[in-house]
């Protein structure tokens, strides 16, 4: 499938390099799993990885001298682990959602947050939040500000800002200079996979007044 | 081992392993690779002594999970790596790291042996490109990788030589697409 609202370089190499919030790493993962083009390159990304490591010899690196008996004398007691067959989507969410839409078996708990737009809050480390989305067909969604970065993958549905239509697989990427009103498109619910490493500030009275208590 | 060795013997060594559990394959890949994860650690912050653990448990990982790797699709170093940053995660932030979804139509048993060795090479030609990137701009890039950087302090557009190697990786996701269909 070819998306054409796609990660930019950055997130893609802190993905490849590991550095990235938990929260940020899911929606990678997700949207790589719908794209084949953002595989391609984060394949790229890993292969400079590769290279690095394959530089990567330096002085203090030199193994203790038992450290090739010691790993031989441990292989012993390492099973090969079996090919198993990948996992599949499960629905509308890729492998790596559905793990954390579906903790122990659990269905999503969603909260309304107004004007019918409903979220759920996945668990992640406390460097940056994610949550799903759910936004009625031709529904906008709270017009909101950023202080961080927000990521907004489109897991079912449509949306539109501004000009720009946002299909399943494609990411919006949103920033301080950004202000703006995701509207989903007419037809059929919207669900999104949002994340952001900081509280979003919604622009009308009411939204904002709720935000400590909806965490988002 | 001595001398120099090509990449794809590394590929082969792998598959050796996958297939017939080979213990003299392995050893010869512990001795190139282990020392490089290390490094990779310790220029990552780790400690020595944490670092060799981490070595051992990356290369105890390729012995289980040999039959995951696709030499068409990625060099042994690069999928080394791929194991050892995810190690470095494990031991140095205790989160999560969520993985894309594996494409249900690889690795092949009997990989296209033209295909994995322009792969290794193309990778090659990668780190040979990144040596001779500006100072400052490869330094950056290991600050990246080395986890002193984070995705805001990395600029959007890398300027990183990498269109070749994703044509390389394109092609081979479509070859495995298409024998799959």
């Amino acid at each position: 499938m070819m998306t054409r609202h796609s990660l930019p370089d950055n997130l893609l190499m802190g993905y490849a390099a590991g550095t990235l919030p938990e929260a940020f790493n899911l929606v990678v993962a997700t949207h790589v799993s719908l794209s084949d083009d953002a595989r391609v390159r984060l394949a790229a990304f890993d292969a400079v990885g590769g290279a690095m490591l394959d530089d990567a010899l330096n002085d203090g690196a030199a193994l203790a001298d038992d450290s090739l008996d010691q790993m031989m004398a441990r292989l012993d007691g390492l099973p090969q682990a079996n090919a198993r067959a990948p996992e599949g989507p499960d629905g509308i969410f890729p492998a790596p959602l559905a793990d954390y839409v579906h903790v122990s078996g659990r269905s999503i708990r969603w909260r309304s947050i107004g004007a019918g737009v409903k979220q759920a809050i996945l668990r992640t480390d406390g460097r940056a939040s994610v949550r799903l989305l759910h936004i009625p067909a031709g529904q906008a969604v709270p017009d909101h500000g950023h202080r961080g970065l927000e990521l907004t993958l489109v897991l079912q549905g449509a949306f539109f800002d501004g000009n720009n239509r946002y299909g399943r697989g494609d990411i919006e990427v949103a920033n301080q200079e950004t202000e703006h009103t995701p509207i989903a498109e007419a037809g059929m619910d919207c669900i999104c996979l949002a994340a952001t490493d900081a509280p979003l500030r919604f622009n009308s009275l009411i939204p904002r007044l709720a935000q400590p208590f909806l965490r988002i | 081992m001595s001398g120099q060795h090509d990449e794809t013997d590394w590929a082969v060594l792998v598959l050796r392993v996958r297939d017939h559990q080979d213990r003299a394959a392995f050893a010869a890949l512990f001795r190139h690779f282990a020392p490089r994860v290390k490094g990779f650690l310790m220029k990552s912050g780790a400690g020595a002594t944490l670092a060799e653990e981490c070595a051992q448990d990356v290369m105890a990982t390729l012995w289980q999970k040999a039959h995951l790797f696709d030499p068409t699709r990625a060099s042994v170093a690069t999928w080394v790596f791929t194991i050892a940053r995810n190690r470095r995660i494990d031991a140095l932030r205790k989160s999560r790291r969520p993985e894309p979804e594996d494409l249900p139509w690889g690795p092949e048993p009997e990989p296209d042996q033209a295909e994995a060795l322009e792969m290794q090479q193309e990778t090659k030609r990668l780190g040979h490109a990144l040596a001779q990137l500006p100072e400052k701009q490869r330094a950056l890039i290991e600050r990246a990788y080395y986890g002193d950087l984070s995705h805001s302090e990395i600029a959007e557009e890398t300027g990183l030589p990498l269109g070749t190697i994703k044509s390389r990786i394109r092609l081979a996701l479509e070859r495995l697409r298409h024998n799959m269909s």
